[in-house]
């Protein structure tokens, strides 16, 4: 049995994406989440399963005392930081064909600095203990100083630079000027990057993502109830995850530039039955400028190396031949850990998407990236 | 060495990694290889990944490596690294095949480059913990 097309995107919710907010994880989850559904066309108690964010503050059983779901029949959870959004997908997928749910709400919200920085969540996660002993002490705390030394290799290995790096951030802010729910409406050009102070050479301030407070969530349907709701479904064409080597510290993987994406998105593009010339639009986690780079590399859009003339030249900007971030990504819309960016692609594929339609956008894909290096992939079209 | 002056985040030494730990205080580098298949292995873990024995020994590393990559950090995520910014931090390839990230001394970045040759060094950050650093070669 192949999952192929038996699961569809069904409903997309978003709340207000801001830098800070008073509301609690919870509630923004909980908007976000009866978003979501009343775009479906479905009522609340018609939700029978629910995956939520393992960091995101609440638990299946909430959806259950909040929603008065009659009969939660499956949950889950993807702890795979930034890549738990798209295994979820796989997660629900995997449900809803094996007729174990009808529909399965995906959701994530942040608190942004209500729930604490970065740097004092990691030192809480078991992912992080080997860091947390042998690369903390030194000063490794942070994931900008876990990311620079793979960009840094790349750079000595393979001529990549800081412009091309700034390329990425200066076309993801041009897609963010676009979007109404998008945090950073402030002009960037490639000066204005190149200006920024450095974080962890070679990452400059505007090479990392953004710390944001909201939520978005997602409802999957089985592919034959997808037809019966409000909006052209979106199917899943696609999906995989995969987990690099060496997952719990970089500094020990053999090769430093290459993430799990890379055993990911063959099975992904295999089971959906396309090929990269038929993607139309991509979101990518984008937690770094050079992790976009790396993970169109990984994904062999081209080739390891030449990731840094890819993105040059307005290949990736809307308009080029495959625009990607066409909501602004973490970059420049928010940091929705990647949720943000199901829901774009599914505008896209809905033709929803207003000034930053992709023209006929029929197939597209999304990524998850989380530390240290888990991907996700899910190709899906209308 | 004041134990209370010391506010860089420090290692909670495992029941595996203790060796490891109480060498460096000796300043000797060890490293754990599997008594089975003679693969050396870092950072310390129970079980070889190539052949799953759990039975070990520590064997002295040399101490000598070259660079596999580095970043130079500027922005302190910690508030106690804030006073040694900026800083290089480096990944080097040990000579017994395994990798090993600490800081640079005595250069910057400027005389780096993949495969520059490098030698550990020991810092005492505590009565307790010592911390290994690289110099170039
Ligand atoms: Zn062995």
């Amino acid at each position: 049995m192949s999952l192929r097309d038996q699961a569809c995107v069904t409903g997309i919710g978003e709340t207000r994406y801001t830098r800070e907010t008073t509301r609690s994880q919870a509630e923004l989850t909980f908007e976000a989440s009866l978003a979501a559904i009343a775009d479906a066309g479905l009522d609340p108690k018609d939700i029978d399963g629910v995956v939520p964010y393992a960091m995101g503050g609440v638990i299946a059983e909430d959806f259950v005392t909040n929603f008065g779901l009659p009969d939660l029949r499956y949950s889950a959870v993807t702890p795979m930081g930034g890549a738990s959004s798209v295994a979820a997908l796989q997660n629900a997928a995997l449900a809803v064909a094996g007729g174990l749910a009808n529909h399965v709400l995906i959701c994530l919200g942040r608190g942004a600095l209500s729930t604490g920085r970065i740097t004092d969540r990691i030192g809480m996660m078991p992912q992080f203990r080997l860091v947390a002993e042998h690369e903390m002490p030194m000063g490794t705390v942070a994931p900008a100083q876990f990311y620079a030394p793979m960009a840094r290799r790349h750079m000595e290995l393979y001529g990549t630079t800081s412009e091309q790096l700034g390329e990425i951030a200066v076309t993801f802010r041009r897609h963010a000027q676009l979007h109404d729910n998008a945090m950073m409406q402030k002009p960037m050009t490639l000066a204005d990057h190149q200006a920024s102070r450095m974080i962890a050479d070679p990452l400059r301030l505007y090479d990392c993502c953004l710390e944001s407070a909201g939520a978005a969530a997602v409802v999957i349907s089985r592919a034959d109830l997808a037809r019966d709701c409000r909006h052209t479904p979106v199917y899943i064409g696609g999906v995989a995850e995969g987990h690099p080597d060496s997952p719990s510290t970089i500094t020990q993987r053999p090769d430093i530039c290459r993430i799990g994406l890379a055993k990911a998105a063959p099975k992904a593009f295999a089971m959906a039955g396309v090929t990269h010339a038929d993607i139309d639009v991509a979101e990518i986690y984008d937690c770094f400028t050079y992790i976009v780079l790396c993970q169109l590399e990984d994904m062999g859009f081209c080739a390891k190396g030449e990731g840094g003339q890819f993105v040059q030249g307005g290949r990736i900007a809307l308009g080029g031949e495959l625009p990607v971030n066409t909501h602004g990504g973490l970059l420049s819309q928010a940091h929705i850990a990647g949720m943000n960016h199901i829901v774009e692609l599914t505008r896209q594929l809905r033709h929803q998407a207003g000034a930053r339609q992709v023209p006929d956008a029929e197939v597209g894909l999304v990524t998850g990236y989380g530390d240290l290096g888990d991907g996700s992939i899910a190709i899906l079209h209308r | 060495m004041n134990d209370l002056a010391y506010d860089k985040p420090l290692p909670e030494p495992s029941a595996v990694s203790r060796p490891y730990w109480d060498a460096l205080r000796e300043h000797r580098l060890v490293l754990q290889c599997c008594r089975q298949c003679h693969t050396v292995r870092h950072y310390p873990r129970p079980v070889c990944d190539r052949c799953y024995s759990m039975d070990y020994e520590w064997i002295p590393a040399s101490g000598r490596g070259t660079v596999h990559s580095w970043s130079t950090y500027h922005h302190p995520f910690h508030f106690a690294f804030k006073r040694d910014m900026p800083y290089v931090v480096l990944t080097v390839d040990l000579e017994e095949g395994v990798r090993l990230q600490a800081p640079l001394r005595g250069a910057d970045a400027s005389a780096l480059r993949l495969g520059a040759p490098v030698e550990v060094v020991f810092e005492d950050a505590t009565d307790e913990i010592t911390l290994p650093a690289f110099r170039l070669l």
